[in-house]
């Protein structure tokens, strides 16, 4: 795995529909000098940025990485723009800290962003190219015929869907940064929603967000504060049409996560994790990806979670910033989960931090559930 | 017979001629020269308040106004407002509008004035404007030498077209003249012995190169599928169905509209066929698939 590598630094902005207060560059920046000052830094201090964000279509500013260098403090350094669809903040955390682990730079600032409100994701994900009638009307197009299937090889209950998104927006007002803030959001008010692609309801998706979220990663010798210390990291992909591909537990999540666990000593993650911040952008992927990442016995996640096993109180609490289905700035939300994981094992995740937390699992999948980025990071030092 | 006093009307005016001389007084005086100058000034009072538009006295207390003018704004925050939809004559502007409280930036009052804005909407507590100046040549020393306040610039429109020259590739080309013929060309990987539709020269398994071309028959089976509530102009109405097809023989589904079928009736399983355009109609592209439709045979086991 490398040199040893530890959180320094996180910084979020408040994730909202529109955030018309600030441009794409004082967004950005916005997460990067939060994160900056919680390292006790400034850009002068950094070596290398890393920058992730989604398709380029959806802002239609190409190449952004190339304006917003000189944003992000990197004349005159190294600058490198992460791309993985969806999980592309989860990928960019990994490769900046891979040039930590390889000795390349000893502080590297990685920022991710969307800002959704300059146009619409639907739209920018169904471009309806010539010759070609996919008919996938976007990403929840795309993902409800893989939850159908998880229902039925499952036999889940249909009200499965309705506790998680009642759960993470539970979560969500705990967090100052979420997004969607639903006072009294229960059962009832997510079953009266209609439905967008059938089995998705409404109020079972993400929002679009706009917002940021930035990490200073560092070498052991330039540790400050309260690290958050890397115990694994890992990234799979796989071809979206293979003769066999498993749609509902991609062999490249399952690969991915026990890739993970073998460089972080984990052999039973319900038990040896503490807390996990999971990419679930509908609902239903949480008891899908209780099974691909081995929290539960394949056929099982969705008695996982009815039993209130990952709620904030249970023993494995899952998104307790109120994840994806609360707060989705596309490119930023793996980055995200990677913060927030940190942060639970950093003892710094406010309200929502789970007492005790010292071992955390940050996760993100993207495109057709074909690209998948993890990491495990821990409050010792491994 | 004596006419109705009540239908005899008459236009009356009163106006003095060439206008009344209004005396400004020292203080109002110069807020109005220096709004000729196209620049806003209040006073400061005893206390230290700065008063936009200027009084000789501070409303407050009754006490003389202290001799400093302080230059203001020219932005200024929305306090209060109320839309005008139908201004009248003497309204500052000829299109609805807005009556607005404004504070200048660096006044401890409020300025009634006109607000241009595109509607109701875009009216708010807080909002940022400016003003916008008569032409300097028509500026007379009068509060109508700002026309009007208007919003600040917060977005602007990006508009960006990108525009292709598509030509469909070998495989997919080889595709589609199938598919205008009324066929679903498909390729074999004769090392993992798995057929790809729709055709395709590479393996994304191994990567071995696919030389063996395959027609498969326009029959499969709906292994999953998404009730889609959102129109799309692919589908003839909503909700529509978008389901993945197993077409027999093939090892990979094709994701493609049912029909002939209520939404609510689609089920896992379900037996499909191929339903095309007539032949005269067909344009060798997927959209010769008008869907596929049930066959009616039992259900397949998943």
């Amino acid at each position: 795995m490398g040199n040893r590598c530890a959180v320094i630094g996180v910084g979020q902005t408040a994730y909202r529909t529109r955030r018309q207060d600030v441009s794409i560059a004082g967004l950005v920046r916005e997460a990067a000098l939060r994160a900056l000052e919680d390292a006790g830094l400034t850009f002068r201090d950094i070596d290398a940025v890393v920058i992730g964000k989604a398709p380029d279509l959806f802002e239609g500013v190409m190449m952004p990485e190339a304006y917003l260098a000189d944003a992000l403090g990197a004349s005159g350094k190294p600058m490198t723009r992460v791309h993985t669809a969806g999980s592309v903040g989860g990928s960019t955390a990994l490769v900046g800290a891979s040039l930590i682990q390889g000795g390349v730079h000893e502080r590297v600032l990685v920022v991710a962003f969307e800002k959704q409100s300059e146009s619409n994701a639907t739209w920018a994900l169904s471009t309806h190219l010539p010759f070609n009638a996919s008919l996938v009307v976007g990403a929840g197009g795309y993902f409800a015929p893989h939850i159908r299937e998880y229902m039925r090889r499952s036999g889940a209950p249909e009200h499965v869907g309705t506790l998680v998104a009642v759960k993470d927006r539970r979560n969500a007002l705990l967090n100052p940064y979420a997004h969607l803030r639903i006072p009294g959001i229960d059962r009832a008010m997510v079953e009266a929603t209609p439905m967008l692609w059938e089995p998705i309801r409404y109020l079972e998706t993400c929002p679009s967000s706009d917002g940021a979220c930035a990490m200073v990663l560092a070498a052991e010798h330039k540790v400050t504060g309260t690290p958050a210390w890397v115990h694994g990291t890992a990234m799979r992909s796989e071809p979206i049409f293979r003769a066999g591909r498993d749609t509902v537990n991609p062999q490249g999540g399952k690969d991915c996560a026990a890739d993970v666990y073998r460089q972080a000593g984990v052999t039973d993650p319900r038990r040896e994790i503490d807390v996990a911040e999971v990419y679930v952008p509908f609902s239903w992927y949480e008891p899908m990806w209780l099974e691909n990442l081995g929290f539960a016995a394949e056929g099982e996640g969705w008695k996982v979670t009815e039993s209130g096993a990952t709620a904030l109180d249970g023993d494995i609490p899952w998104n307790a910033s109120g994840g994806v289905l609360s707060s989705n700035p596309i490119g930023a939300s793996g980055l995200i989960r990677f913060a927030e994981a940190a942060l639970q094992v950093r003892g710094l995740a406010g309200e929502h931090q789970v007492d005790g937390a010292r071992r955390a699992l940050g996760h993100a999948y993207g495109g057709g559930a074909q690209f998948f980025a993890m990491w495990i990071v821990g409050s010792d030092r491994p | 017979m004596p006419s109705d006093p009540g239908e005899r009307v008459a236009e009356h005016v009163l106006e003095f001629p060439g206008g009344y001389t209004r005396t400004t007084g020292p203080v109002i005086g110069r807020f109005l020269t220096e709004l000729r100058e196209g620049r806003v000034v209040g006073v400061r009072t005893a206390e230290g308040r700065v008063l936009v538009p200027p009084l000789e006295y501070d409303p407050a207390t009754g006490e003389p106004v202290t001799g400093e003018y302080v230059p203001v704004g020219p932005a200024g925050t929305v306090q209060a407002w109320a839309w005008v939809g139908t201004p009248r004559k003497a309204h500052p502007l000829d299109r609805p509008f807005a009556w607005a409280l404004v504070k200048l930036d660096g006044a401890d009052t409020a300025l009634l004035h006109a607000v241009d804005a595109a509607g109701p909407k875009a009216m708010r507590p807080g909002l940022r404007v400016r003003p916008r100046w008569k032409p300097e040549g028509e500026r007379v020393g009068h509060v109508t030498d700002i026309a009007c306040f208007v919003p600040e610039v917060t977005t602007m429109a990006a508009p960006i077209r990108t525009e292709y020259r598509v030509r469909p590739g070998q495989s997919l080309a080889r595709f589609l003249r199938g598919v205008g013929d009324g066929v679903f060309v498909a390729g074999r990987c004769a090392r993992c012995d798995k057929v790809y539709v729709p055709y395709r020269t590479t393996c994304p398994e191994c990567g071995s190169t696919i030389d063996e071309e395959r027609e498969l028959p326009g029959t499969g089976t709906v292994t999953t599928f998404a009730i889609n509530n959102l129109p799309d102009p692919r589908a003839p109405e909503v909700p529509f169905v978008s389901a993945y097809i197993q077409l027999d023989g093939a090892d990979v589904p094709m994701i493609a509209l049912l029909g002939d079928v209520p939404a609510h009736q689609a089920r896992q399983g379900m037996r499909v066929r191929a339903v095309w355009v007539p032949p005269e109609e067909r344009t060798a592209s997927m959209t010769d698939i008008r869907w596929f439709a049930p066959t009616g045979e039992p259900d397949a086991d998943l």
